[in-house]
């Protein structure tokens, strides 16, 4: 037996059953009323691929009010340092997935906190760029890195304008059974999405919760019923960096 | 007359060797993975913490890698996780009881095999070998002997065909 032949058999014809899926659904499309959309049958064709893992109806997002969110609080780094096992240490060399920035104008002197961490945005740059595809964006929105083909190269750190991405310098230890990280990889906010993957939502929306600030939401941007779409819809919001039109899933309230 | 008889003797030991041989050729492999695997020639396996594994462990002892590389880009890109083939799933059971861990001491359950056949793995570099210490470990594989049917129905096929080292 050749294994190796074998799967790839299997992948080949698993993709042309998917194509072979998208055409009967693309033709039932042709003859079903007006108002049933071919990405809807496209989807309601493949059986199981909602239920199990990454759906790719829903587009995972956060909500960051930032007038909950007191300068030097640092409960969410916190809580994403000892979820994902990260040192903690802000060294140049040292791996940040999440970072509180304070801003501060100049003229008024009026000082503002949040935390940053990867926007994971609907056209990221980091996938862009990547030259094995190990930067890839999740179908439900979370933008990750496959450490299996990451080769290090750090185009993503170069291309991703709100500096989320870490590369990791040093061999580790004691790494998270969760959270597999190695040296030469490069690596960010993955949404806890081992946490998402189980229901729960992101290490640091709890530990902001837990603390009583209540100043992150997690949440489907995709889903009408959800409390994150509600308050985008009723509160002004912004994303960072808006002009560069990265759509990004994380958005501030508050921020001006 | 006694050269001939000698060569004809000649010819009728080397016509025994090599029916002998080809009578031996079929159970050589099976005897050498007998001596391996049951008389202490092979790598020092411990004996995982549950009853069964998610397939025939000949199955697992040839073709684990597949299962894992298959089910690796599942969970990253698809988010498929709890897996019966996930690495996890495979830690829980065979870390070691003296080390809680699959790759720390010669001894323990992957690198126990990996060093007698002389290959590096690099999965522990960034995953972790020990499991997650919260967890309660299970008695049993949640989904032992459920895995990839096909995979080993075409297995068995083939080794029942060709009869050698599984």
């Amino acid at each position: 037996m050749n294994p190796g032949r074998d799967s790839g058999a299997r992948m080949a014809l698993s993709g042309r059953r998917a194509f072979l899926g998208l055409a009967a659904s693309a033709v039932g499309g042709v003859l079903l009323a007006p108002g049933i959309h071919l990405v809807e049958i496209a989807q309601a064709a493949v059986p199981g691929a909602a239920t199990t893992g990454a759906n790719p109806k829903v587009r995972w997002g956060l909500l960051i009010d930032t007038k909950k969110c007191a300068t030097g609080c640092t409960d969410c780094v916190d809580a994403c340092n000892s979820e994902n096992g990260l040192s903690g240490l802000t060294g140049p060399t040292d791996a940040q997935w999440i970072r509180k920035v304070e801003i501060k104008e100049f003229g008024t002197g009026r000082t503002q906190s949040l935390p940053v961490m990867c926007q994971h945005c609907a056209e990221p740059p980091c996938v862009d760029v990547c030259p094995t595809g190990a930067s890839f964006k999740r179908t439900d929105g979370i933008v990750l890195v496959d450490r299996h083909s990451c080769i290090g190269c750090r185009y993503c750190v170069m291309a991703c304008p709100y500096k989320a991405r870490s590369f990791v310098h040093e061999p580790l230890t004691n790494q998270k059974p969760d959270v597999p990280r190695g040296k030469g990889c490069v690596e960010g906010c993955t949404l806890c999405v081992h946490r998402v993957d189980k229901g729960q939502g992101p290490a640091c929306v709890e530990a902001c919760a837990k603390a009583g600030h209540q100043a992150m939401l997690f949440g489907d941007l995709n889903d009408p019923a959800s409390a994150i779409w509600i308050r985008i819809r009723e509160v002004s919001t912004m994303q960072l960096r808006a002009d560069l039109k990265l759509d990004p899933g994380v958005r501030y309230e508050g921020l001006t | 007359m006694r050269q001939v008889r000698r060569r004809a003797v000649a010819r009728r030991a080397a016509v025994a060797i090599a029916l002998a041989c080809a009578a031996l050729s079929g159970h050589v492999p099976a005897l050498a993975n007998d001596l391996v695997m049951n008389r202490g020639l092979g790598p020092t396996i411990e004996r995982a913490r549950g009853e069964k594994c998610v397939a025939d462990p000949a199955f697992m002892r040839r073709n684990h890698m597949d299962l894992l590389k298959h089910q690796r880009d599942e969970t990253v890109h698809l988010g498929v996780r709890d897996a019966p083939a996930s690495l996890k799933a495979c830690i829980g059971c065979h870390a070691s009881t003296a080390t809680g861990s699959v790759a720390v001491a010669k001894t323990d359950f992957c690198v126990s095999c990996h060093s007698y056949a002389a290959i590096t793995i690099d999965c522990f570099e960034c995953h972790a070998s020990k499991p997650q210490a919260s967890a309660s470990l299970p008695l049993n594989h949640p989904q032992a002997g459920t895995v990839p049917s096909k995979q080993v129905a075409q297995w068995r096929q083939n080794s029942a065909q060709a009869p050698g080292i599984r």
